[in-house]
């Protein structure tokens, strides 16, 4: 079964047509990598998907259940309740961290799993000490956000969306705020949640990164998906010439 | 605990002022007793100003967050009537308002009024006054709370009130302690403008003795009151913010 159905998701602002037909299915332990030019409504696409942002039309559907169905080219919400439990089923990880900076780390990462899906403390304070080590900060535990480096404040962040116990998470852009030395600390911390078969789906300008760690790349422009497939496909022969222009001038 | 001598010197500034007022009028030591009479009547209406002070700051802070939250409704009419409320408690004189609150159960109720009354139509006035002040800038600190933390919490899961009470509201308070001070200042000098509805406050009654006595020393001394009690609060705040400052 597909972790993540995205079926016909469109999405305007106003006159401005962003997303105009897309459809995505996401497996368990894929990973998948987004491309494409700036404005092509990656962002969006991520938003729509987290329910950031509701859709136009289209339908979402997480592990078999409908979050969004499309009925006469509406796209219908379930109710709250419904809603609620299938936020559970997936994270999301910002390009600007948004940790909350009157949190120590550690609060940024137990409170929401204790005051949303009211686990217990102490266990979920084991836990949060255990994705810190795995990232390599868990002296930082009672720092707070300011106090930390950009690769570091996204590594809590990271920390922060794996707690709640996604079975998929979704990155928009996670290197974008951080220059190259942090970038290759996230991205290598991305490649062992991939190792770890962790489904992702990852918005971002690292064509090297993508082609390495992704089962499958999609390339977005102007609202469509306009190629994917395997990276080596798209990314080192891709039959669209949009495709083509925007790698070469990225390369 | 540095900052010990820092105090002592403003303290001392604070009182060589009236002193030095006090040699240049020529006034001797014998007149100690007269100053000790003075700070004893004005003190008589040092508790009306606290008391007036601390009900304002008790109702006014509450209700200026539900202000906030009308003045942000997502409906038109009440984002309008609260709009208007808060220009009309800032365009217009306070003292004007501490009338109106005064004389208008007589006005439009034709109610006599009791003397009581006075107590409470100044807290009112106050309140409602300071309640517009505080909504404008607890609805500054709510926005200056980036988007994406709400997003972030939503993201988590938060419920709407959830997120209120644990993400935004201790940022709010974060960025709204500086103007919140300066409008407790404010509001320390501003009591004495209970003068107008004939509420016996310090100032009025340091008005009264130095009209008496022909004399502007107990003015004086009223002004040495509010500058103390304006420096505690001063103290008070500073702390407090160093305390919300931590996580910076
Ligand atoms: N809330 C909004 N209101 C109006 N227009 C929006 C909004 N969000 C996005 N847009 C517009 O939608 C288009 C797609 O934006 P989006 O952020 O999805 O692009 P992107 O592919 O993520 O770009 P980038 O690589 O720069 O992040 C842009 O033209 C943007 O201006
Ligand atoms: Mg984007």
């Amino acid at each position: 079964m597909n972790l993540l159905e995205i079926k016909n998701i469109k999405k305007s602002f106003g006159d401005l047509e962003v997303l105009k037909d897309i459809s995505i299915s996401v497996a368990e332990g894929e990973v998948v990598s987004i491309l494409g030019p700036s404005g092509s409504g990656k962002s969006t696409l991520l938003r729509c998907a987290t329910m950031l942002e509701t859709m136009d039309s289209g339908s979402l559907i997480y592990c078999g259940e409908n979050a969004a169905t499309d009925v006469n080219g509406k796209s219908v919400y379930a109710p709250k309740k419904d809603l609620k439990r299938i936020q559970n089923y997936f994270g999301l990880v910002f390009q600007n961290f948004n940790l909350f900076p009157h949190y120590t780390v550690l609060k940024n990462i137990t409170d929401a799993p204790v005051h949303v899906q009211k686990r217990d403390k102490e266990e979920v304070e084991k836990e949060a000490m255990a994705l810190l080590k795995q990232m390599g900060i868990e002296d930082k535990f009672d720092y707070y956000p300011s106090q930390l480096s950009g690769g570091q404040q996204q590594r809590v962040a990271i920390a922060r969306a794996l707690a709640m116990n996604p079975k998929l998470l979704f990155f928009d852009e996670p290197t974008s705020a951080l220059d190259p030395e942090l970038t290759s600390e996230i991205l290598r911390v991305l490649r062992d949640l991939a190792a770890e078969k962790m489904t992702m789906v990852i918005v971002t300008h690292e064509i090297e990164f993508a082609r390495n760690v992704s089962d499958r790349v999609i390339f977005m422009d102007e609202g469509y998906i306009v190629e994917q497939g395997a990276p080596e496909k798209v990314i080192d022969n891709p039959d669209n010439d949009r495709v083509r222009a925007f790698l070469a001038k990225i390369k | 605990m540095k900052k010990r001598p820092v105090i002592a010197v403003f303290v001392f500034a604070a009182l060589l002022v009236p002193a030095l007022f006090a040699s240049c009028s020529g006034i001797s030591g014998s007149d100690v007793n007269w100053f000790m009479g003075v700070v004893y009547q004005l003190s008589n209406g040092m508790w009306a100003s606290l008391l007036l002070f601390g009900c304002t700051i008790l109702f006014s802070m509450p209700l200026g967050l539900l202000v906030c939250f009308a003045r942000r409704s997502r409906f038109k009419v009440i984002e309008l009537i609260t709009k208007f409320y808060i220009s009309i408690m800032r365009g217009t004189p306070l003292m004007l308002q501490l009338l109106v609150v005064y004389f208008a159960p007589y006005y439009i109720f034709k109610i006599s009024l009791s003397s009581e009354y006075r107590t409470y139509a100044a807290i009112i006035g106050f309140a409602l006054n300071y309640a517009a002040y505080f909504a404008e800038i607890y609805r500054s600190g709510i926005e200056a709370v980036p988007k994406g933390h709400h997003e972030a919490a939503k993201v988590l899961g938060y419920s709407k009130s959830q997120t209120f009470i644990k993400i935004v509201f201790p940022q709010m308070v974060r960025h709204t302690l500086p103007p919140v001070t300066n409008e407790i200042i404010t509001l320390v000098k501003d009591t004495s403008l209970a003068f107008a509805i004939a509420y016996i406050d310090m100032f009025k009654i340091a008005k009264e003795l130095s009209a008496q006595q022909s004399n502007i020393m107990p003015l004086f001394v009223a002004g040495l009151f509010y500058y103390i009690f304006n420096f505690v609060v001063s103290f008070v705040m500073g702390k407090i913010e160093k305390r919300a400052k931590r996580y910076e």
